[in-house]
C-alpha cells in the first residue's frame, strides 16, 4: 500500500527532544508578547513611532522572511520550468519552508496591522486600491499562502493513507468507557478516512500541476510588488536604493536567495538530522546562483551609474558602509560558487549560501529601515519585547518544520536517494516503528 | 544536456527580468497630472501669526470626539496643567511651532495636513480608507475601512499621518479640514475660523495663490519669494508663506513631481488590464505541462508529480 512514494520519506527520531522544548518556550515567550501588544496597543511593546512606521515586523518578518520562504519557488521553476526533475526530491522540504514562511508572515501582519478587524475589506471590490502595490502584496500573498497548503496536502494524504492510527486508539483507550466511542465503529469511521484520502490523492494529483505553476506566478509578482512597495518614499529612501528598477532587484534578490535557502536548509538539516548530505543536487543548485546574481549586481551597479549614484555607494558613510556590505557579501558568495572545488564541498557550500543570503537579506532591510530615513529627529531600534515576538515567529517556523519532518514523508528517502528508488517497502515499515506519537 | 538546460534557464530568468525591466523603463512617458484650483485649501502665513495657539486648541475641542483627539500631559507637567503636545501625533491634528534660529530671528510654524493634488497616502492604502473627494480636494480618512498597516505614512513625504500607538483600538489621525465638523456646520475650518490675526486663510486653491502671489509682490522684504504648496510634490492645497527659509520651519524640499505619479506609472505598467500575469501563468502552464508529458513517457518510476 505504501509502494509508491519512496521519493519521500518521514523523519525517523523523537519528535519531544530537548531542542523542541527550548524553542517551545521561546515560542511562547514571544506569545506573551503578542498578547501584551493586543492588550495595551502597538507602542507598548515596539519601538516603532510615526517616523518609522513600519519596524521589524515588516523588515523581517514580512519582507525578508517571504524571500527566505521562496525556496520552494526558486526550487519549483527549477524542477516543473526548467525540467530538471533530479531535483524533485529536494522541492517537498522547500515547499513546506516556504508554508511555514509565509503562513507565518501573514500572522506577522496581524500583529502589526494597528486594526485587523477590518482586514475582510481586502475582500470587498468597491475597497478595491489597485494603485497600492501592498493591495497586490496582500492578495497575492493569501493566494500564495493558500496554494502552498494546496501542495503540502499530498504528503498529508499519504500520511493519512499510511497511517495505523496509533495515537487515535490510545486517546481512545485513555478516556472513559462511558465516553469513549465504540471502537469498531471508530475503526469504521478511520477506515472511511483512509478510503476517502485515497480517493482524494490521485485526483488532486492530476490538477496539481496547474496549483504548482499559480505557485510560480503569484511569487513572481508578489515578490517584485515588495520593491513596489517603496518606490513611493522618493524623499525619505536614501538615493543608494530609491530606484525605478526596485521591483525587478527585488525579484532576481528572492530567486537567488531561494536557492541559497534551499542549499542552507539541506546542509542544515541533514547537519542536525544526521543525514548523507545531497552535494549533488546541492553543487547543482549552486551552479546556478551566479547567474541570478551577476544579472542583480549588474543592474545595481547600471543602475548607479545611470543615477550618478556611485559617488554615493562609496562615500565611506553610514549608508555606503550597509550598501558596500550587501554589495560584497552577494558578490563574494557568488565568487565562491565559480569554483567548481568549492560547490563540491558541502563546507564552502554553507559559507557561499549563507553569505549569499545575508547579503539579500541586508538588502532588504536596507530598503525598508536602514537606508530610510523620515527626516530630523526620528530614530528606530527594536524593542526587547519587539524582538521577541519576531524570535518567537522564528521559533515557531522552526518547531513546525521539526514536527512536520516527522509527520510527513518530507525530506528526500536517503534509501533511494535523488529520486532513483531502490528499496521499496524497507523505509516504510521502518517508519512507522520508532514513530507510536506522531501516529 | 547541462549547458542545453542553463541556457533555458537563463532564458527564463531573462524572459522575466525583461518584462519587469522594460516596463521600469517604459514607465517615464504617461499622463501629466492636472492641477485643480478650484479644490480648498488653506494659506497659512508665518509672518502674521503671533502663535496664540488658538487654532491648537479650536481645533482639538470641534475635532475631539470625531477625529478621536484628546489632551496631552508634557514630561514636565505633573499638576496636569497644559495640552502640551510635542509633535503631532495620535491626539493632535494640527500644531504651532516655533522655529528659533536666534532671539531676534524666529518664526511660528503651523503644521497640519497639506491636503495634496496627488496625495501619496491616497495612492497607496490598499482598502480606499484615504480618500481625496472629487469637489473639495479634501484628503479624508475613514477608520471603518483602515486596517491599521500605516503604508500611508511611510508614503507620506510630510510626515503628517499619525498612528495611535498607546491604544488597543488604534486609528490613524489627520486633519481633514473638519469637513465633518466645523466645515459642515460653519463652511470654514476650525483653525482659521479661529485665527485672530489673520494668519490662516481658508478658500479656494485659486483665490489663495493669487493672494499669496499679491502678499509677495507687495512685500517683497518681508517673505521668502516662494509659496510653499504650490508646487511641492504636483501641488498642494494647504500653501505656506513664511520669512525663513521653509526647510529650517520643519517642511521638506520636495520635488514638483507628485511621488504618487512615479510609482504609479510603474505598478499600472506592470499590470496594465492584468494582461502580464495572465500570460506568465499560461506560458509556465503550458513549459511545466509540456514537461511533465515528457517525463510520464519517459518512465513512471521515479518522477511522477508532487506526490506518486
Amino acid at each position: 500500500m505504501s509502494h509508491h512514494q519512496d521519493e519521500y520519506q518521514r523523519l525517523e527520531g523523537k519528535i519531544f527532544t530537548k531542542a523542541f522544548w527550548i524553542l517551545l518556550l521561546t515560542v511562547m515567550v514571544g506569545f506573551f508578547f503578542v498578547g501584551v501588544r493586543y492588550v495595551k496597543g502597538i507602542g507598548a511593546v515596539s519601538n516603532m513611532s510615526d517616523g518609522y512606521p513600519w519596524g521589524i515586523w515588516i523588515t523581517y518578518d514580512v519582507a525578508t522572511g517571504t524571500a527566505i520562504a521562496c525556496g520552494g519557488y526558486a526550487v519549483a521553476i527549477l524542477v516543473y520550468i526548467r525540467n530538471r526533475m533530479q531535483y524533485h526530491p529536494l522541492i517537498r522540504s522547500a515547499i513546506l519552508t516556504s508554508m511555514f514562511g509565509y503562513g507565518l508572515a501573514g500572522f506577522s501582519v496581524m500583529v502589526d496591522l494597528g486594526r485587523p478587524w477590518n482586514a475582510y475589506n481586502f475582500f470587498i471590490p468597491s475597497k478595491w486600491q489597485a494603485n497600492s502595490a501592498m493591495f497586490e502584496v496582500a492578495l497575492c500573498v493569501m493566494a500564495y499562502s493558500t496554494v502552498l497548503i494546496i501542495e503540502f496536502i499530498p504528503a498529508i494524504l499519504t500520511s493519512i493513507e499510511n497511517s495505523k492510527w496509533e495515537t487515535m486508539h490510545r486517546v481512545r483507550d485513555w478516556l472513559h468507557p462511558k465516553i469513549a466511542p465504540d471502537p469498531d465503529d471508530m475503526v469504521d469511521k478511520l477506515e472511511a478516512v483512509r478510503l476517502g484520502a485515497a480517493w482524494l490523492k490521485p485526483r488532486l494529483n492530476k490538477v496539481l500541476i496547474f496549483f504548482i505553476v499559480l505557485g510560480i506566478t503569484l511569487p513572481t509578482m508578489h515578490q517584485s510588488s515588495l520593491g513596489s512597495l517603496l518606490l513611493i518614499a522618493s524623499t525619505k529612501l536614501h538615493p543608494l536604493w530609491h530606484t525605478g528598477f526596485l521591483p525587478l532587484l527585488f525579484l532576481l534578490n528572492c530567486i537567488f536567495i531561494g536557492y541559497a535557502i534551499a542549499i542552507l536548509e539541506s546542509l542544515i538539516s541533514c547537519y542536525s538530522f544526521k543525514r548523507p548530505y545531497e552535494t549533488e543536487e546541492l553543487s547543482g543548485l549552486a551552479n546556478l546562483i551566479p547567474y541570478v546574481t551577476v544579472i542583480w549586481l549588474s543592474v545595481v551597479v547600471g543602475d548607479l551609474i545611470w543615477r550618478g549614484q556611485v559617488g554615493a555607494a562609496l562615500k565611506g558613510d553610514f549608508y555606503s558602509g550597509f550598501f558596500l556590505t550587501e554589495f560584497l557579501l552577494v558578490a563574494v558568495g557568488s565568487l565562491l560558487l565559480f569554483v567548481k572545488k568549492m560547490r563540491h564541498s558541502p563546507r564552502w557550500l554553507f559559507v557561499s549560501a549563507a553569505m549569499i543570503v545575508l547579503g539579500g537579506a541586508l538588502y532588504r532591510f536596507n530598503v525598508y529601515l536602514i537606508g530610510f530615513n523620515p527626516g530630523k529627529g526620528w530614530r528606530y531600534f527594536p524593542s526587547f519585547a519587539e524582538i521577541m515576538i519576531t524570535v518567537g515567529i522564528v521559533a515557531l517556523e522552526i518547531l513546525g518544520y521539526k514536527v512536520f519532518v516527522a509527520l510527513f514523508p518530507v525530506l528526500p528517502n536517503t534509501h533511494g536517494h535523488g529520486g532513483k528508488m531502490r528499496k521499496k517497502l524497507e523505509p516504510e515499515q521502518k517508519e512507522h516503528a520508532p514513530l507510536p506519537k506522531a501516529a | 544536456m547541462k549547458k542545453q538546460s542553463r541556457r533555458d534557464f537563463l532564458k527564463v530568468v531573462a524572459v522575466g527580468a525583461g518584462v519587469v525591466a522594460g516596463t521600469a523603463a517604459t514607465a517615464g512617458a504617461s499622463e501629466k497630472l492636472v492641477v485643480n484650483n478650484e479644490e480648498v485649501g488653506m494659506l497659512y502665513d508665518a509672518t502674521k501669526c503671533v502663535g496664540c495657539k488658538a487654532c491648537m486648541s479650536a481645533c482639538k475641542r470641534v475635532n475631539r470626539d470625531y477625529g478621536s483627539l484628546s489632551y496631552e500631559k508634557a514630561s514636565f507637567d505633573s499638576d496636569g496643567l497644559w495640552d502640551a503636545p510635542s509633535d503631532l501625533d495620535g491626539s493632535t491634528r494640527t500644531l504651532i511651532k516655533l522655529f528659533k534660529e536666534s532671539n531676534q530671528r524666529w518664526s511660528y510654524v503651523k503644521y497640519s495636513c497639506m491636503h495634496c493634488q496627488k496625495p501619496s497616502c491616497v495612492s497607496v492604502c490598499p482598502v480606499s480608507a484615504m480618500t481625496k473627494e472629487k469637489v473639495t480636494g479634501i484628503v479624508d480618512y475613514n477608520k471603518n475601512t483602515c486596517i491599521g498597516c500605516r503604508y500611508c505614512q511611510v508614503a507620506c513625504p510630510y510626515n503628517i499621518p499619525k498612528f495611535q500607538w498607546e491604544k488597543a483600538i488604534p486609528q490613524i489621525v489627520k486633519c481633514d479640514l473638519c469637513k465633518n465638523t466645523n466645515l459642515r456646520e460653519k463652511g470654514i475650518s476650525a483653525c482659521a475660523e479661529t485665527c485672530p490675526a489673520g494668519a490662516i486663510k481658508f478658500g479656494k486653491r485659486k483665490d489663495l495663490l493669487e493672494e499669496a502671489h499679491q502678499r509677495l509682490l507687495e512685500n517683497p522684504d518681508r517673505y521668502i519669494a516662494h509659496v510653499y504648496g504650490e508646487h511641492e510634490g504636483g501641488g498642494t492645497n494647504h500653501m505656506y508663506l513664511a520669512a525663513m527659509p521653509f526647510n529650517k520651519l520643519g517642511l521638506p524640499e520636495i520635488k514638483p513631481e507628485a511621488p504618487a505619479e512615479f510609482s504609479e506609472k510603474i505598478q499600472h505598467t506592470i499590470y496594465k488590464g492584468f494582461i502580464a500575469p495572465v500570460a506568465l501563468y499560461s506560458t509556465l502552464c503550458f513549459i511545466a505541462v509540456k514537461n511533465m508529458k515528457g517525463h510520464g513517457k519517459e518512465g513512471h518510476d521515479s518522477h511522477d508529480k508532487e506526490e506518486s
